[in-house]
């Protein structure tokens, strides 16, 4: 991949940040870490891997993104503005009275939005049935779903883990937001999901394992697991809550806490 | 019932493509013929009641028309809020079918007994609820599901169900059915697998010179409310008759509708207590231990009866 690619997706990544700060900021809306560490994935997604349109947003065949860690939600509102799914008026309905979106999705495929989400451990699940669709139809596209690190606790993540393996549902990816911080505490403090590449490949997943912030490393890491058949596939993404704002990064505080305005000047100076 | 459902799924299947069966891992011997049929529209998510709605609303949200069944508990309680967000929430074309409505698995205990099912199922924003009461009712529910928006809860009992109904050709969720219309100025309105129930106590009243109207109302919601606005004019008795908690069923939905409508007359729901069965037996033994038996619920009606009669005479 070209630099000039990797500097452009840089580029969208930081006005993705600073969208989202002006809608949590605006709103005092919390989840705030949990947007900025999966900005990178989502630009990936929306500006190289996902065959999807504004323009088309029913096709048939485009490609479904479920949101299944539905409270990282400004991140995604803001790069579905970027990518042209929702216009600027919408976001300022971000968490406002009166307003147009809430603090996690709803359902609207003409917005993007393909699933309805905001409690954990539903959104693989429903990917799966996805899947399923999509190989009963023949239909060449997948389906990929954003789990949080945290979500994993969830009992449902596991039995939807069994099923597609056993249904061997190579068009479903799941990328795992490992930014090993949850609401109440460190992930290996509240239950230790260690060694976690382990287990996905004991339920019969392919593991891939990646700095979720780095271009190159998660487009590449798309495009092999887009090559990949007769497994689904897992990407592991190490990331850093509350990437990019250097007193929010990798602190749990930043889950819930909302902006003050000396908080939000400092951290769009930080990312402009 | 059950099998009335499978084998109408059966011929749905054959017509619509989109049809896919989803069990958790039970229904014994029932879809063997579905799967060999439609191997890719049936699939045993295992014993995994979450996983399987969410797989179910995955389906919907790409076209496909589904059906889950599970028992009755499992399926209305294990996987409550997969079906609250991913098949309400959503207003997906999803029916989930539940056998075992009440006491029908008396002996296999409490946790088999659905007692709660459709007073849940019923606070749902966009559900459907329907409680067939005879293998006619059941098609018919059936048959009319495929083209049901939205979600859709059908409960049933076990198998062996007796037919009430000769047909149905005017049947439609959301509509109740008068079975038999009376002049005393007393209607029974039962639900789900109650009915041969209440046309045994219309069938025991009438014996004892007591002509009673009788009304089949499967959807418990929406509730034909007009149906219930007839009765309340033209009743001095209303009873309702249920296999579920006297707590959020048929007879707490009935008795929401017969308040706004300023019903003056005498009401009383008839279903099982609200608390968790202690005695242990089959379902006939549980419902004479607990007075449901149509000489019992007979014996009550007219005695209630009698006593307003009296009242309205003095």
């Amino acid at each position: 991949m070209p630099d000039s690619t990797i500097d452009e997706y840089k580029i969208i990544a930081r006005r993705v940040r600073r969208e989202l700060l002006d809608m949590v900021y605006r709103s005092s809306s919390p989840h705030i870490g949990s947007s900025l560490s999966i900005v990178e994935i989502l630009v990936a997604l929306y500006f190289r891997c996902l065959r999807v349109s504004p323009d088309k947003p029913h096709d048939e065949n485009r490609d479904r993104f479920v949101l299944s860690k539905g409270h990282g939600c400004p991140a995604f509102y803001a790069t579905l503005a970027h990518r042209g799914f929702l216009g600027s008026y919408v976001l300022s309905g971000f968490a406002v009275n009166g307003g147009i979106l809430e603090q996690h999705p709803t359902c609207n495929v003409e917005q993007g939005i393909e699933v309805s989400t905001g409690s954990l451990g539903h959104g693989l699940s429903i990917g799966a049935g996805m899947a399923i669709a999509a190989k009963h139809d023949q239909a060449l596209y997948h389906i990929f779903v954003l789990l949080s690190d945290g979500e994993m606790d969830e009992g449902s993540v596991w039995e939807a883990m069994m099923f597609a393996s056993h249904h061997r549902l190579d068009n479903l990816i799941a990328i795992v937001d490992y930014n090993k911080i949850q609401a109440l505490g460190r992930t290996n403090e509240v239950v230790n999901l260690e060694p976690l590449a382990d287990k996905w490949r004991s339920f019969g997943w392919r593991v891939e394992e990646i700095d979720g912030h780095d271009f190159e490393q998660i487009v590449s890491a798309f495009e092999k697991v887009l090559l990949q058949q007769g497994k689904p596939n897992v990407i592991i993404a190490h990331t850093v809550k509350g990437k990019g704002v250097s007193f929010m990064e990798d602190r749990l505080l930043w889950h819930y806490k909302c902006l003050d305005q000396d908080e939000y000047t400092k951290a769009m100076m930080e990312i402009s | 019932m059950r099998t009335a459902f499978v084998r109408t799924v059966e011929d749905l299947a054959q017509k619509d493509g989109n049809i896919f069966l989803l069990t958790a891992d039970l229904g014994f011997g029932l879809f063997d013929k579905f799967r060999a049929a439609y191997p890719k529209r049936f699939l045993n998510v295992g014993v995994a009641e979450a996983n399987m709605i969410g797989v179910a609303a995955g389906l919907a949200l790409s076209g496909k028309n589904v059906y889950c069944y599970s028992i009755a508990t499992f399926l209305t309680t294990r996987c409550f809020e997969q079906i609250r967000i991913d098949l309400c929430y959503q207003n997906l074309n999803v029916k989930l079918i539940g056998a075992g409505a009440g006491w029908s698995y008396g002996l296999e205990g409490m946790t088999h007994h659905a007692i709660e099912d459709v007073s849940i199922m019923k606070s749902l924003p966009n559900m459907t609820v329907v409680a067939p009461g005879d293998p006619v009712e059941a098609q018919a529910v059936i048959a009319e599901s495929a083209t049901y928006r939205g979600p859709l809860y059908i409960r049933f009992g076990k198998n062996n169900d007796p037919r009430i109904h000769k047909d149905l050709p005017d049947f439609r969720i959301g509509k109740g059915t008068v079975i038999d219309r009376g002049n005393s100025g007393l209607t029974i309105i039962a639900s789900g697998t109650m009915l041969p129930t209440a046309k045994s106590v219309l069938d025991t009243l009438a014996s004892r010179g007591l002509m009673a109207t009788l009304i089949s109302m499967p959807t418990i919601k929406p509730l034909d409310e007009s149906l219930i606005r007839e009765c309340a004019t033209e009743s001095q008795a209303i009873f309702t008759i249920e296999e579920h908690s006297i707590i959020g069923g048929l007879g707490s939905s009935v008795a929401d509708t017969l308040m706004d409508l300023n019903y003056r007359g005498l009401f009383r729901k008839i279903g099982l207590p609200d608390k968790y069965c202690p005695a242990i037996g089959g379902r006939n033994y549980l419902l004479e231990k607990h007075y449901l038996t149509p000489e019992a619920i007979a014996d009550r009606i007219s005695t209630e009866y009698k006593q307003i009669r009296r009242e309205i005479a003095v």
